[in-house]
C-alpha cells in the first residue's frame, strides 16, 4: 500500500470525472485509482498485496496459458460489454485445450477523456464476470494514451490454467470418421453488436451470448475424456473455426445446414444486413470434434449443460487433401463453407 | 428457424418436385444454356447449390449484372483521384473498397494511404456524412444499376432542398436492357448460344416487365424475370424450358409478387427528374455502349462530382491475363482464366469479378472449387 491517506485526498468522480494523463503516470492519481476501482472490484489476497506480479501455488500437470487483446465498437451492447468479454474470452481459449482456468491478469489501454463512469462500469462487468467463473483477477496494468491514439478502452487479458491428466485436445487432432458437434445457436453475438453500431441502428431483441465456457467443457471432459478438438467460434464465426480445423488437421469437413442451430432473429438480420450468419462472432459457444462412437455420448452431456441445451452434431470429418469445408444446403444442394475474405462486407443488391 | 416470406422460397421438398418437373420436360436431345443477368441469381445459385438440382442439360451462364465487376478500371481510378483530393470525404458502397485499381491501388488501399473514404450501406447514409461534416466535401461514389439508381435521384433532389454545398454525387448508375442487347449481338457470338435469359429481381421491381418487350422481340429470346431465392431460379428455369420446348419467346414474370407490368412509376419519376441518359459509358468486358448509363441533369449541376471537380476520362486496360471481359459476357468460365485461383484469388483479386461475391468468379471460388477439384 502506498502513501496515499484516504482522507485527505478527494475520491475519484465516477459521476463526471474523465481520464486523464496522471491516471497512468505512476503518480498518486493513478493509485487513488487504482485503489478505489480495480482494487475494489476484483478484490482478492493476491491484489490485495499490492505487488507487481502475483504468486501462487501451482498444482502438478500440464499449465496452459492464453491471452487475448479485447477491442470492439460499440463498448457496450446488447448482453454484455467490453469487460465481460475480455474475462470470457481469455478463460474460454484456456478451456478449449480441455483446461480449468485459474488466474487472470488484465492489461488496460485508456485513452484521455474517457469516461470514468463508463470504466467503472466496465471494470464491474469484469469482476461479476470473474466472480461468477470463479477465476480471479489477480494481476494488472493501466496505461493512459493521448486523446486520438487510442479507442475508449482496450483491453488485455491473459489467463493461465491446469489440464488434468490424460486429456490431450489440440485443433492438429482431427480424423476422419470423426463428429463435429456444436454446443448452440450461432450468430447471436455479432449480430447484437451489429444493432448498435453508428450506421447501422436496428431493433433488435438479440443478445450477446458472451459467456464462460469452462464448465460446459468440464461436463464434457467428464463424459467423453477424448475429445480430440475443442474450439470457440469468435471472430470469423463457425466458417473461420471449421476452416482452421481441417487446416491444421489436414482434414476435410462435411456439415449439414439443416443441423445448424440458428435463431429466426439472427437469421433475419443477417438476411437484411446481406450476411452470412456462418461467418458471424459468437463468445459463448464451442465446437468440439470427437470419435464417432463417443459422439451420442457428448451430445447428451452437452445438451444437459445449461450452456448446451441446444448443441447438434453438425456434421463429420472425411479425408480431403483440399481440406475443404462443405456444405449440404437445406435446399439439397452442396456448396463450399470458405474462409473469409477480408473483412464481411454488405453486398449492393 | 422459420423466416416467414423467405422461408418458404428455400424449401428442399419444393425444390425436389421442381427439379422432377424440369427433368421430366427437357427434350433428350438438346442443350439449354441460360445466363442468369444479375450478380444476385448467381450468388444464390452457388449459396444454395440449385445447380446440383438441376440435369446435366441445364447449364446455367453466369451475367454481367455485378455492378461492382462491369465498372471500368478508369472509373475507380477516377474515384480514388476523388478521394485524394484535399478536404473530400468519398462515401462508397463497401463492395467497392477492395476493387483492384490502376498502379496497385484500391479505394481500400487508398484508405490506408490517407484518404478519408467511408463505407455507407444506402445513399442517404451519404447525404448525412454530409450533414454532419459541413467543413469537408463529401463525394458520394454512386454505383449499380436500376436498384440503386433511384436512392441517388432521391438524395439530389434532397440535397437541393436543403442547400447543401458540400455533397455532390460521380454517377456511374447503368442500365440493364443496354448490356442485355450487348451480350446477344456480342461480335465473338457467345451471345447466339445464350437460349433464354432469367431476369434481374430487383431491378425490375423499378422498371417493370414492360422494360424487357422490345429484347425480346428484336432478338428472339425468351426472358423469365425472377426472384433472387433458390426456388424462384428453379421455377425460373422451369418456364424458360416450357418456352423453348413450345417455341415461345416472351417475357414471363415468375416474380410477381414484387414485379409489376409498369415497374415502380415513383422511382422511374425520380430518377427522369434528375437524371439523363448519357450518350455512350465504358462497361467492362462489354465496351463502349451508347445510351446504357446515366448522369445528372444540368439542373442538379451543383451536386454532379464531374462538374465540381476534374474527372478525367481515363482509358485503363484489363490486367493482360485477366478474363473477367469474357467471363462478364459469359463467353468464358471463370476456370478458363488462366489466373483463376492461383495468382487471382478473393484474398488478392486480379479482376472485378474475384472481388465481389456476386462475381462469378468469386462465387465459383468461394462455394465451388470443390467440384472442379473433384473433376480433376
Amino acid at each position: 500500500m502506498s502513501g496515499v491517506r484516504k482522507d485527505c485526498i478527494r475520491p475519484v468522480d465516477f459521476k463526471h470525472g474523465r481520464v486523464d494523463l496522471t491516471h497512468g503516470s505512476g503518480g498518486r492519481a493513478m493509485t487513488q485509482l487504482i485503489e478505489e476501482l480495480f482494487l475494489q472490484a476484483f478484490d482478492n489476497e493476491w491484489l490485495r498485496q499490492m505487488n507487481d506480479q502475483a504468486r501462487f501455488n501451482v498444482g502438478a500437470g500440464r499449465m496452459v496459458m492464453a491471452t487475448d487483446g479485447h477491442v470492439i465498437s460499440p463498448l457496450f451492447f446488447p448482453g454484455g460489454d467490453i469487460g465481460f468479454l475480455a474475462v470470457h474470452g481469455t478463460i474460454n481459449d484456456v478451456a478449449m485445450a480441455g483446461a480449468q482456468p485459474l488466474y487472470l491478469s488484465a492489461g488496460f489501454i485508456l485513452e484521455e477523456g474517457f469516461p470514468l463512469a463508463d470504466l467503472k462500469r466496465i471494470v464491474e462487468s469484469m469482476a461479476e464476470a470473474a466472480k461468477r467463473a470463479g477465476v480471479p483477477i489477480v494481476t494488472g496494468d493501466t496505461k493512459v494514451v493521448e486523446r486520438g491514439k487510442g479507442d475508449g478502452v482496450f483491453i488485455t487479458t491473459t489467463g493461465v490454467g491446469v489440464v488434468p491428466e490424460g486429456i490431450d485436445i489440440s485443433g492438429e487432432r482431427a480424423q476422419p470418421g470423426d463428429k463435429i458437434l456444436l454446443s448452440g445457436s450461432i450468430g447471436d453475438h455479432g449480430v447484437a453488436v451489429m444493432s448498435q453500431r453508428e450506421n447501422l441502428t436496428f431493433e433488435t431483441t438479440i443478445e450477446s451470448d458472451t459467456v464462460a465456457l469452462h464448465g460446459l467443457v468440464a461436463a464434457m471432459l467428464h463424459a467423453v475424456p477424448d475429445i480430440h478438438c475443442l474450439r470457440d467460434p469468435t471472430r470469423g464465426g463457425l466458417a473461420t473455426t471449421l476452416n482452421e480445423l481441417a487446416r491444421q488437421s489436414g482434414v476435410g469437413m462435411k456439415i449439414e445446414e439443416t443441423q445448424i442451430p440458428l435463431r429466426t432473429q439472427v437469421a433475419a438480420a443477417c438476411e437484411f444486413l446481406g450476411l452470412d450468419p456462418l461467418y458471424v462472432a459468437n463468445e459463448g459457444k464451442l465446437v468440439a470434434i470427437c470419435p464417432a462412437p463417443f459422439a451420442e455420448t457428448l451430445l447428451s452431456a452437452m445438451r444437459a449443460h445449461p450452456l448446451g441445451q441446444e448443441a447438434a452434431i453438425i456434421g463429420e470429418v472425411v479425408a480431403d487433401p483440399n481440406r475443404f469445408v462443405q456444405m449440404q444446403t437445406a435446399f439439397g444442394g452442396s456448396r463450399i463453407v470458405d474462409w473469409l475474405t477480408g473483412e464481411q462486407l454488405p453486398r449492393i443488391c | 428457424m422459420a423466416i416467414p416470406y423467405i422461408d418458404e422460397f428455400r424449401d428442399g421438398d419444393l425444390a425436389r418436385v421442381l427439379a422432377a418437373k424440369i427433368v421430366a420436360e427437357i427434350q433428350p436431345d438438346r442443350r439449354y444454356r441460360f445466363m442468369e443477368f444479375c450478380g444476385g441469381h448467381t450468388h444464390a445459385i452457388f449459396r444454395y447449390g440449385v445447380q446440383d438440382l438441376l440435369p446435366p442439360a441445364v447449364e446455367l451462364i453466369h451475367g454481367p449484372g455485378c455492378p461492382v465487376c462491369v465498372l471500368p478500371i478508369g472509373r475507380i481510378d477516377n474515384a480514388i483521384m476523388l478521394a485524394q483530393q484535399p478536404g473530400v470525404m468519398l462515401a462508397t458502397y463497401a463492395d467497392m473498397l477492395r476493387v483492384p485499381a490502376s498502379a496497385g491501388l484500391s479505394l481500400l488501399k487508398a484508405k490506408a494511404q490517407g484518404a478519408d473514404v467511408r463505407m455507407v450501406y444506402a445513399a442517404s447514409d451519404a447525404l448525412k456524412l454530409a450533414q454532419d461534416n459541413p467543413e469537408r466535401e463529401v463525394v458520394f461514389f454512386a454505383i449499380g444499376f436500376e436498384t440503386t439508381t433511384p436512392p441517388t435521384a432521391l438524395v439530389i433532389q434532397q440535397a437541393q432542398r436543403l442547400g447543401l454545398r458540400n455533397f455532390t454525387v460521380f454517377c456511374n448508375h447503368v442500365l440493364t436492357p443496354p448490356a442485355m442487347q450487348a451480350i446477344v449481338a456480342s461480335p465473338d457470338g457467345s451471345g447466339t448460344a445464350i437460349d433464354g435469359f432469367i431476369g434481374p429481381a430487383h431491378v425490375s421491381t423499378v422498371i417493370g416487365t414492360e422494360a424487357y418487350h422490345r429484347f425480346v422481340a428484336q432478338y428472339a429470346k425468351p426472358v423469365v424475370i425472377a426472384g433472387f431465392e433458390p426456388l424462384d431460379v428453379l421455377q425460373a428455369v422451369l418456364m424458360l424450358v416450357r418456352q423453348i420446348n413450345g417455341g415461345r419467346v416472351e417475357v414471363e414474370n415468375e416474380y410477381s409478387r414484387a414485379v409489376t407490368p409498369e415497374g415502380n412509376r415513383k422511382a422511374q419519376a425520380a430518377m427522369a427528374e434528375v437524371l439523363e441518359l448519357r450518350d455512350e459509358f465504358e462497361w467492362r468486358g462489354l465496351g463502349l455502349l451508347p445510351h446504357s448509363a446515366w448522369q445528372i441533369k444540368a439542373h442538379y449541376a451543383d451536386f454532379d462530382a464531374e462538374r465540381r471537380f476534374v474527372v478525367p476520362t481515363l482509358a485503363v486496360q484489363d490486367a493482360k491475363a485477366c478474363e473477367c471481359g469474357a467471363i462478364l459476357r459469359g463467353a468464358k468460365k471463370p476456370q478458363e482464366c488462366k489466373v483463376f485461383g492461383n495468382v487471382c484469388t478473393p484474398d488478392n483479386p486480379v479482376g472485378a469479378c474475384m472481388v465481389s461475391s456476386e462475381g462469378a468468379c468469386a462465387a465459383y471460388y468461394s462455394y465451388g472449387r470443390f467440384k472442379m477439384e473433384a473433376a480433376r
